[in-house]
């Protein structure tokens, strides 16, 4: 009954895609695309480069308009607003973009106390504004370079302050533009471990999207244990910390030359005969 | 037909963004929020930044018009009347075109090569991303910026380079320091004052428009940046010839 209610709860829809479509002159991005996530879920999109991950994002959060289609966000239609009355939903969205996007001419307190500072539906009294920034970088263990600029940091560094950047304002839904992208593998899942930290203290809805099944597994398999403080593996609490724990939770879709050619679990992702699919799926031995 | 209507269809395009980026930028002075420290910042890079070079840009027109001048004079034995040709020269046109073409030199390129690096590496998308307009908190601020800064350069120009004529008349050709001021002053009119500072406002447009335009447009990495930073000195440079010579058409006729 609990798990019953608790679904209802978490179906509250938080991004929806019907039927979207966008062509870049000649070049088809995305094909008819249709999805749904719901509150707490997490997505893993993979699929090789120029396969539409990224403008897919991007479409998300209206920074590029689609050609057809609608996209809901928070149960909105954003396909028609202007770009003032993006600014108000966007708010809601944490974004990390795939290089950190950070704005190389402030420090990094200035630039994760920017969408604090910026908002304008979310004013943050002046005097929060220290406390949080400061809770967000120890959050990424980045609380001493508060004062330095995005230059002078490795690039994973910057990748983690992009995290505290998009998660300082705790918005319901994070999207995360190839998260571990020319990183080397300890960096790599030292930054899909933060994300999945920040989603099981939070209860956080992610959208991951990568070209590393790595990612999505650590996603799907690890959770974040807040009285350890450990990450582990998701049998070991037995589904017992809310949300996050619930493999089924975790969503793949696998995107081929801007289609949806995949969209289910784990289990089912790694039975899939496809040759392009299993392309993701390292083989074990 | 087709052929030609692929032709013209990217230049009408991209006029068309022109305008529509313009039009922002405008509306963006009568709405909030306004980013006062990005304006500073912005008056300083462009007028601080740019005092020196205008200055030694507009001691040396005005020394080199005196020095080309007083010979051709000479012929008429006109040679005490150059400080009035120093004076029109600069006012109405040197002093607001070689001004606006330093800072387009100087600052469209800078405008662009930064707007176009925050571009290809996200930041634009970042920022809109996280709730800030770019237009209102990039392009309004150096729009204001310029627009304040280049009539305030231009006018410094003029008055350096009158000193640099002043300079070669009083020492090489001996003229009375009278008798050049004078001269000078007495041949500027309301008109020419009036051109003199409504030009260099009509080019502050033109040069921080075309800069953000080209940034804010680029794409394609490192190699994107260096095309529209080329892109916008070369555009704002053509369009500053091209506009002074309407409004020098247009004042010319008002006399």
């Amino acid at each position: 009954m609990t798990s019953a209610a608790s679904n209802t709860a978490a179906t509250e829809s938080l991004l929806r895609f019907d039927t979207v479509s966008l062509n870049f002159d000649e070049t088809v991005a995305l094909d008819s695309v249709s999805f749904e996530m719901c509150a707490g879920e997490t997505r893993v999109v993979l699929g090789a480069a120029g396969s539409g991950k990224t403008t897919l994002l991007k479409i998300a959060i209206g920074l590029i308009r689609p050609d057809s289609g609608r996209v809901y966000l928070f149960d909105q239609e954003i396909t028609g607003l202007k770009e003032a009355q993006l600014f108000d939903i966007r708010s809601k969205v944490g974004v990390l973009f795939q290089e950190g996007g950070l704005f190389d001419s402030i420090t990094i307190a200035e630039n994760v106390a920017y969408p604090l500072l910026n908002s304008r539906t979310h004013a943050v009294p002046l005097d929060e504004v220290e406390p949080k920034v400061r809770e967000a970088l120890r959050f990424v263990e980045l609380e001493q370079t508060m004062e330095q600029f995005p230059a002078e940091l490795s690039g994973g560094m910057r990748r983690r302050v992009g995290i505290a950047r998009a998660v300082v304002s705790e918005p319901p839904l994070v999207l995360y533009d190839s998260p571990t992208a020319g990183l080397d593998p300890i960096t790599a899942t030292t930054i899909m471990a933060l994300i999945a930290k920040e989603r099981d203290s939070q209860d956080i809805a992610n959208l991951i999207v990568t070209q590393r099944y790595q990612d999505g597994q650590l996603m799907a398999n690890f959770r974040y244990n807040r009285t350890s403080g450990h990450l582990e593996p998701a049998s070991s609490n037995g589904g017992a910390a809310g949300h996050g724990s619930d493999p089924a939770r975790t969503v793949f879709m696998v995107m081929k030359e801007g289609r949806v050619v995949f969209e289910g679990t784990q289990h089912e992702l790694e039975a899939s005969q496809d040759a392009y699919i299993q392309k993701f799926v390292p083989k074990y031995s | 037909m087709e052929g030609l209507l692929d032709f013209l269809k990217p230049p009408v395009a991209g006029l068309q963004d022109f305008y529509i980026l313009s039009g922002r930028a405008l509306r963006n002075l009568f709405r909030g929020p306004h980013y006062a420290d990005d304006i500073f910042i912005q008056m300083d890079a462009i007028g601080v930044g740019s005092l020196w070079i205008v200055i030694l840009t507009g001691f040396f027109s005005g020394v080199v018009i005196t020095m080309q001048m007083s010979r051709a004079l000479a012929q008429y034995g006109a040679t005490g009347q150059v400080g009035q040709i120093v004076a029109i020269t600069l006012v109405r046109e040197l002093g607001p075109v070689l001004t606006a073409l330093l800072v387009a030199g100087r600052n469209a390129s800078g405008i662009a090569s930064e707007l176009g690096s925050m571009k290809v590496t996200e930041q634009i998308d970042a920022m809109r991303a996280l709730g800030t307009d770019p237009i209102q908190k990039l392009v309004t601020p150096r729009m204001i910026a310029t627009c304040v800064m280049l009539p305030l350069l231009t006018i410094v120009a003029d008055f350096v380079g009158l000193l640099g004529g002043y300079v070669i008349a009083y020492f090489s050709i001996g003229l009375p320091s009278s008798q050049y001021w004078t001269n000078a002053y007495q041949a500027l009119q309301y008109n020419d004052i009036v051109q003199g500072l409504l030009k260099p406002f009509v080019f502050a447009f033109i040069i921080s428009l075309v800069g953000c335009f080209y940034g804010l447009r680029t794409s394609g990495g490192t190699q994107g940046v260096g095309l529209a930073t080329t892109k916008a000195v070369v555009v704002s440079s053509i369009w500053v010839f091209v506009v002074t010579s309407m409004l020098t058409r247009i004042f010319v006729n008002l006399n």
